[in-house]
């Protein structure tokens, strides 16, 4: 039995050291907002934070999580309150939706470093995650949103 | 696309079907026409049924619409409840959607089966969901004013913020699970009016769509998310050749492997099943298998244009003739030839193909991301041995479609697993065995001709489509007895300009492997082909692309051509592209839209920058702007990577692609600024979920010739020398 945290909870899970963590987050703890595309980190469907990092689950084998933290999709808010989020669906981003916890979870890495990013900023930590319907500019759009939204909470103090 | 035919008679005994509702804590009332699923009418080949069942009231009066299109983005489950609430006088976001079991009812009128395709969904529609939620309404109104005592014109329907409906008249009120019953035991209501466009509240605007909220948490249900208890995990080894069957295998070490449950062989390979996914595909990698290879051992691309450049000496199936076009070409001395070559693509749908089954109660039960319920209903039933109505096939969201999900290759080893295991199992398909393993888009190579007559206009135009067809696998019948291909002409048959002597066939030629229909169809190989030629027909005049196209369309009978083209040149700023920046403009009709899109690029050297595209698009009503917006977008975007870097290539009978590194698509930093503008129309809608792809090569080509006076005639561009 491996133990990891994922979300704040602590699991145990009966797996393999080299099972990649995607497949111990979907099919093992049942966090399924997390999503296979390539399974060689090529779409970033998968991604995920690593103690804030953003990485690809479907390379990370359970063995090199260690105590560090997991934070999925479903764990990002538990009320679709996260300013990443609340911009996504104010410009109605999602198209099919598949990749799109990917994107919201490189997005918020993203913003979390760099609260107001650039053009620039969102091509270099957003060019890892495919989206075959082609929402990228409401992407773009949406993270300068969220960044917005993010200063106005600063503002308030929150 | 409008043509209206019937479905494989071989598919014809499932159509009927099964429609039973989930969940069931409601009593089922059907509204309008009091028809229950099982009674509807079974299609007939003179066109859609009659009965309506998307509406839904329970007993805690909330309105549930069975949403019998896939969503895949595309935003049906957002547009078709629109439909219904605009007339129901609710708003959308009171209105709770499922997905739609198969059914007879819920066959769409446009293509004769229950199909989420050919970018009809709004379309098909537009009629009988309105009408649906008109009836629904007046039925309510009659029902409730009984029960308050009053007439139906004093009452109104209202909605609490939980979704439970009302009729209320005056101050008092009697909830839609009172009166349900009565209302949908009512005569059918004569003459119910639909609303003029002036009033609509909902159709036209930019409502939220209702999926977003559960697709920015996790929560929205793919179909590779699907969990049953006591669930097992499959995954699946195909022949690596197309079309290659297993002549042997050993599964001595896989099955030693752990969590291994069953190696099994089928009629699609060898399934591994296990207690995870991960486990089953390292077991299923550990499988010792010995291939035949099939008939295709040597197919490869050379081979396939080889045989497409063969068959354009036939003579083939006209589509078009007006005048005689041979004869003005013969006597030409200003003869244009030019070919066309179109590469093969894959779908590469995010979500890779699965299907999950589960046998219960001597019933069948197939979880799956689908764009055909019924089809997928056939395939399981074939695959089980199950009658029909035993096979209850659950529609999930769909995590991409673009044609790959109307082909059901995936759900017979899921069957066959789950049948084998005892248990239910998802089958999994690897990324690999994706892109390995599709049907892909047909190749073309289109010998295309044009001459000029003494008098300096064009005199003929002459186009042969050559290439596989998708339709005669798909629905045979459709070409039955030499009956055209309605859809590996689009985009041709429509030739819009002013030319008197115009000759268009179409050559079917087979190329031993499976070919499938890919978002846009053949508008992407005939917009290319055609568009791009006009654009050489400009240039060997030294006209204007676009002044050359105004010329050939200005007395066109249906001036929302002209007008869609006038409307691009006018945005993009035609003819005054900044210093260094060139221009390529295209034009197309298709699903009942007209788009015209302007590309503007530099280059330098080999190096291509797409700088803006801007496309126009008259696609009659809108219901939802901000949907028809984002598939312009996501269009203009899957037809961008197809253009540039779309190529499969088969050697030996195998696929050379294997993933997103070698099968390359657009990613956020390389697209190019969009600009889309919709033209204001109370004309009945047009599709928009596919038009855009297709004007994308030619209108970039058209820009690339301008720039550098290269002229493409064979995608992908990344093949012809260019990068970005």
């Amino acid at each position: 039995m491996i133990k990891l945290t994922v979300n704040g909870k602590e699991h145990e899970v009966d797996a393999a050291p080299d099972t990649p963590l995607l497949w111990v987050l979907r099919d093992l703890i049942g966090l399924t907002g997390t999503k296979y595309g390539c399974g060689q980190a090529l779409c970033g469907a998968c991604t995920v934070h690593l103690d804030g990092q953003p990485i690809r689950t479907c390379v990370t084998p359970l063995s090199s999580v260690g105590t560090r933290k997991v934070l999925t999709i479903e764990g990002l808010s538990p009320d679709r309150s996260h300013p990443v989020q609340l911009a996504w669906m104010e410009l109605d981003v999602p198209q099919c939706g598949y990749c799109q916890s990917g994107q919201i979870m490189s997005a918020a890495a993203l913003l979390a470093r760099n609260p107001a990013p650039s053009d620039n900023d969102i091509d270099q930590a957003m060019a890892g995650n495919i989206c075959r319907c082609g929402t990228y500019p409401r992407v773009r759009s949406a993270i300068h949103q969220a960044a917005k939204l993010l200063s106005t909470t600063d503002e308030k103090g929150g | 696309m409008t043509q209206v035919f019937t479905h494989d008679a071989s598919r014809r005994s499932f159509l009927k079907g099964t429609a039973a509702f989930a969940g069931g804590l409601t009593i089922a009332v059907y509204l309008p026409g009091c028809s229950k699923p099982e009674e509807a009418a079974a299609p007939t080949s003179s066109g859609p049924v009659k009965a309506n069942a998307w509406l839904h009231i329970g007993t805690d009066s909330k309105i549930t619409f069975l949403c019998d299109r896939a969503e895949m983005g595309q935003g049906v489950y957002t547009a078709l409840p629109t439909l219904v609430a605009e007339e129901l006088g609710v708003e959308p976001k009171h209105i709770h959607v499922e997905f739609a079991p198969p059914g007879a009812e819920f066959v769409n009128g446009l293509l004769g089966a229950q199909v989420t395709g050919g970018s009809t969904s709004v379309r098909d529609a537009w009629g009988k969901l309105r009408a649906a939620g008109a009836e629904a309404r007046e039925r309510l109104l009659i029902a409730g004013g009984k029960a308050l005592k009053g007439q139906p014109n004093l009452c109104r329907i209202i909605v609490n913020a939980d979704g439970a409906g009302a009729v209320a008249m005056g101050n008092k009120s009697v909830p839609f699970g009172e009166v349900a019953a009565a209302a949908a035991a009512l005569p059918k209501p004569q003459n119910v009016k639909l609303k003029a466009a002036r009033d609509y509240k909902f159709i036209g605007k930019s409502l939220a769509r209702l999926d977003t909220p559960s697709k920015v948490d996790g929560s929205a249900q793919f179909g590779i998310d699907v969990r049953l208890p006591g669930m097992l995990y499959a995954a699946l080894a195909q022949s690596p050749t197309l079309g290659g069957t297993a002549k042997s295998f050993n599964a001595d070490k896989a099955k030693s492997m752990p969590g291994v449950k069953h190696v099994l062989q089928t009629a699609s390979g060898i399934v591994v099943v296990a207690d995870s996914w991960w486990q089953a595909k390292q077991a299923r990698d550990a499988l010792q298998i010995e291939w035949d290879a099939g008939p295709n051992a040597k197919l490869n691309n050379a081979a396939i244009y080889a045989g497409l450049k063969a068959a354009a000496a036939d003579t083939g199936q006209s589509v078009r003739k007006d005048g005689d076009a041979d004869a003005a070409l013969t006597a030409s001395s200003r003869r244009m030839d030019a070919v066309y070559e179109s590469a093969m693509l894959a779908h590469a749908t995010l979500e890779p193909q699965n299907c999950t089954v589960e046998f219960r109660d001597g019933e069948c039960h197939v979880h799956v991301p689908t764009q055909v319920q019924q089809f997928a209903q056939a395939s399981a039933a074939k695959a089980s041995g199950l009658p029909a109505e035993k096979i209850f096939v659950h529609t999930t969201f769909l995590g991409g479609g673009y044609g790959r999900r109307l082909e059901t290759d995936f759900i017979p080893p899921a069957v066959e697993a789950a049948k084998a295991a005892g248990k239910p199992v998802k089958l999994l398909w690897t990324r690999e065995d994706d892109m390995t393993h599709d049907l892909y888009r047909p190749p073309a190579r289109d010998p295309v001709a044009g001459a000029f007559g003494a008098d300096g206009r064009v005199s003929a135009f002459k186009l042969q489509i050559v290439g596989p067809s998708v339709t005669a696998r798909w629905a045979p019948s459709v070409v039955a007895n030499g009956a055209l291909d309605p859809f590996a002409v689009e985009a041709a048959h429509n030739f819009p300009y002013a030319v008197p002597n115009v000759r268009i066939d179409y050559i079917r030629h087979e190329i031993g492997v499976d070919v499938g229909y890919w978002r846009s169809v053949s508008h992407a190989l005939n917009c290319f082909a055609v568009e791009s030629f006009i654009d050489e027909l400009a240039s060997q005049t030294e006209d204007d692309p676009y002044e050359f196209r105004r010329g050939l369309l200005w007395n066109h009978k249906d001036a929302r051509w002209l007008g869609v083209l006038d409307v691009a040149a006018r945005h993009a700023g035609w003819g005054n592209a900044p210093k260094g920046r060139f221009q390529g403009i295209a034009l197309m009709s298709g699903y009942d839209s007209y788009l015209a899109q302007v590309v503007e690029i530099s280059v330098e050297g080999s190096k291509l920058k797409i700088h803006r595209i801007v496309c126009v698009a008259d696609c009659g009503q809108i219901v939802n702007r901000s949907i028809v917006e984002a598939q312009v977008e996501g269009s203009i975007i899957f037809g961008l990577s197809a253009a540039l870097f779309g190529d499969i290539n088969i050697e030996a009978g195998k696929v050379s692609q294997r993933n997103f590194d070698t099968y390359r698509t657009l990613r956020i930093n390389e697209i190019p600024k969009i600009e889309v503008h919709m033209i204001n129309s109370d004309d009945k809608p047009g599709g928009m979920g596919e038009p855009a792809v297709a004007l994308v090569a030619p209108a970039l080509c058209n820009a690339i010739f301008t720039a550098t006076g290269k002229r493409i005639r064979s995608l992908p561009i990344a093949k012809q020398g260019f990068t970005i």
